[in-house]
């Protein structure tokens, strides 16, 4: 379908799309396990990355794959790799390592569903560094954040995530991926490439930071302590989210991810009906936007936490919201029979109900 | 059990500054593993390898953990320390990315026979055009002497105190006649650093196994045994002997595999 001005949408499933912006970003590594429903993407990147210039090796382990990514990070190449929550977990080793090593590297949790947001936003592995996380709603917005974390990786030099799920991995929607521009990046001179053997002045990168004899690091202690001033500087620099109708609301509807469409829906019909209730989700899951929550929640007499797991992100909306003692959670666990993706629960009807019983109107 | 001696420092002939005994690739001579200890005579090796070959400025070395860490501090070669038992995937991921650099990995037995078994195995069946490097002295030296997969039978260590015993705590592997098994691995060799001949054979080894990853041939993998005296609870000045009677009786010296039969 042509759109104006010569613009061509293709028809494309969500992880064709992100495989696309992925190679427009410039990735030239990736790498993974086959595991559903993140097994599309390795997929995508499997037939079309060779095609431009890259390479794209099938793990025989999650293992395997986050610490060949991280080798071909470590050559300053754009690396990625990825897998659902089992997987995740396997990787988590090489992601404190990545980060403790100020490697970048993008990794795609195409999630079966809201319960790795715990897994995503506190990480499991070793030692003080976060990772940033960003979960888009749909598609589009999965391309764009894909492209935007190849970019945030490189400049902050640290492990990135996103948070997809089923739903993105799988809804064919028409769209064009275009390259986008980010403002340019310092130069990787921290790169490995093997040419400053011999020359006195060889690389090393350790998470000790001990350097070597002509070039010694700053060792363990100061360079963690620099590292950790890194990501609170992050935390104020990165944090992301989307309000609506938060202005004169007296509820408040959090989501993230592909659920908030639905909340979205939900709103727009509950306002039509004269309640005054707004929604507000966390683009980035972490850095956590905690300001911005707390200036959209005050004056609510309810905040309403709405997430399909047994309660993870509450606890970051109880930490940040104007009145920690309105805040409740009417999500749950939900999970289709398939296993893949979510159940019973992500259903308008049902988010309805559920938002007027706890309000009482 | 026997008591550990400590010897002195090594003795240098007179008129000579020990840096001259130093390969040109080491920033430093000065390491902190134990007198008698066979990684630096196996290190030492690589990096005249490295130098004669003309690969000085385009290698890379990805280390494990173990003593041998040390020796990666110490080398002017780009260097990435990575997580125990990971180097052959981390090598796999710079190679791709890095097909004209000489790339090593750098491992013990604990680090690449009990945490990374998979790792190697997996490197060496897709043919990843790297040189596997393993220093086997049997031990986790680095922790203080235990149990490793590679720790021959009898062998004592503070996880088998009365020696290893089959029954109780299983077999050695023998990772190298696992790799020459598999079709991506295109030369396998074993040799030590217990006597000036094995360590000449040793360098010719490591010599063939760089030349072959040049090349483009295949995976490449070099074994060195090497002695610790002090996890295996022997005398410094024993370590060599000690080596002989044990390791080398239970894994033999040799090419296992190279182009055109070993
Ligand atoms: C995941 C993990 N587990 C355990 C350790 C602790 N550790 C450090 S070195 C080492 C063993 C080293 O043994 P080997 O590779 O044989 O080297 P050696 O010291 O004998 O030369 C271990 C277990 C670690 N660093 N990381
Ligand atoms: S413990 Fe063993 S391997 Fe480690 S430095 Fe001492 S002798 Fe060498
Ligand atoms: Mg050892």
């Amino acid at each position: 379908m042509g759109g104006g001005g010569g613009v061509t949408r293709r028809l494309m499933q969500g992880s064709a799309a992100v495989a696309e912006a992925a190679i427009a970003a410039g990735c030239r590594f990736f790498t993974g396990y086959p595991m559903l429903p993140f097994t599309e993407l390795l997929e995508c990147m499997a037939a079309r990355l060779p095609a431009a210039g890259g390479v794209c090796v099938n793990a025989a382990s999650e293992i395997e794959a986050i610490n060949m990514a991280l080798g071909a990070a470590a050559t300053g190449a754009r690396s990625a790799t990825g897998s659902c929550g089992q997987g995740l977990a396997l990787m988590q080793e090489g992601v404190a390592e990545l980060a403790l090593n100020e490697l970048p590297l993008v990794l795609f949790n195409m999630a079966r569903g809201q319960q790795d947001y715990f897994q995503a936003t506190r990480g499991g592995g070793w030692g003080d560094y976060r990772t940033i996380a960003l979960a888009p709603k749909d598609v589009p917005e999965a391309v764009a954040h894909t492209q935007l974390l190849f970019d945030l990786a490189d400049r902050w030099r640290t492990p990135v995530l996103l948070y997809g799920d089923y739903v993105i991995a799988h809804t064919s929607v028409g769209i064009e991926v275009e390259p986008v521009v980010f403002p340019p990046l310092p130069p990787k001179d921290w790169a490995l490439d093997g040419t400053m053997s011999g020359t006195g002045r060889a690389r090393q990168i350790w998470t000790w930071n001990r350097g070597k004899p002509n070039t010694p690091g700053a060792g363990p202690d100061a360079a963690w302590k620099r590292i950790a001033d890194k990501y609170a500087e992050i935390e104020r620099a990165e944090a992301r989210h989307e309000a609506r109708d938060t202005e004169d609301a007296e509820v408040l509807l959090v989501s993230f991810g592909t659920t908030a469409v639905f909340v979205d829906r939900v709103v727009e019909e509950l306002r039509a009906d004269g309640l005054r209730i707004g929604s507000f989700r966390p683009v980035s899951l972490w850095p956590f936007p905690g300001s911005a929550l707390a200036e959209a929640s005050a004056g609510c007499r309810a905040v309403l936490v709405y997430e399909l797991n047994a309660g993870q992100m509450v606890d970051d909306v109880t930490m940040h919201a104007a009145d920690r003692s309105v805040v409740r959670s009417i999500g749950g666990v939900s999970q289709d029979a398939s296993g893949m993706r979510q159940g019973d629960l992500l259903d308008l009807g049902a988010l309805r109900a559920r938002v007027r019983e706890v309000i009482g109107r | 059990m026997t008591e550990v001696t400590a010897t002195g420092p090594a003795q240098v002939p007179e008129g000579q500054a020990v840096v001259e005994f130093s390969p040109r690739l080491l920033q430093s001579p000065e390491h902190e593993l134990c007198p008698g200890c066979g990684h630096p005579v196996a290190w030492r090796v690589v990096l005249e390898v490295l130098e004669e070959l003309g690969l000085a400025n385009r290698s890379l070395l990805i280390c494990g953990h173990g003593c041998y860490t040390q020796m990666m501090k110490l080398s002017d070669i780009d260097s990435l320390q990575c997580l125990h038992g990971r180097a052959p995937a981390v090598a796999t991921g710079v190679k791709r990315m890095l097909p004209d650099t000489a790339v090593l990995t750098l491992q013990g037995d604990g680090d690449m026979v009990s945490e990374g078994l998979h790792e190697v195995l997996h490197a060496g069946a897709r043919g990843e055009r790297v040189t596997a490097l393993l220093f086997n002295n049997g031990v986790f030296g680095d922790t203080g002497g235990h149990l490793t997969a590679t720790t021959v039978l009898g062998q004592r260590t503070k996880t088998s105190l009365e020696g290893r015993d089959p029954a109780t705590h299983g077999h050695p592997i023998d990772v190298a006649r696992l790799l020459a098994q598999l079709d991506g691995t295109c030369y396998v060799a074993r040799g030590a650093v217990n006597t000036p001949g094995t360590v000449a054979r040793t360098k010719r080894m490591v010599r063939r196994a760089l030349e072959l990853q040049m090349e483009g041939a295949g995976f490449t993998f070099v074994e060195v045994l090497t002695m610790c005296p002090t996890g295996w609870f022997v005398p410094t000045p024993e370590g060599p002997d000690y080596l002989e009677e044990t390791m080398s009786a239970t894994f033999g010296l040799g090419e296992l595999k190279a182009p055109g039969g070993p």
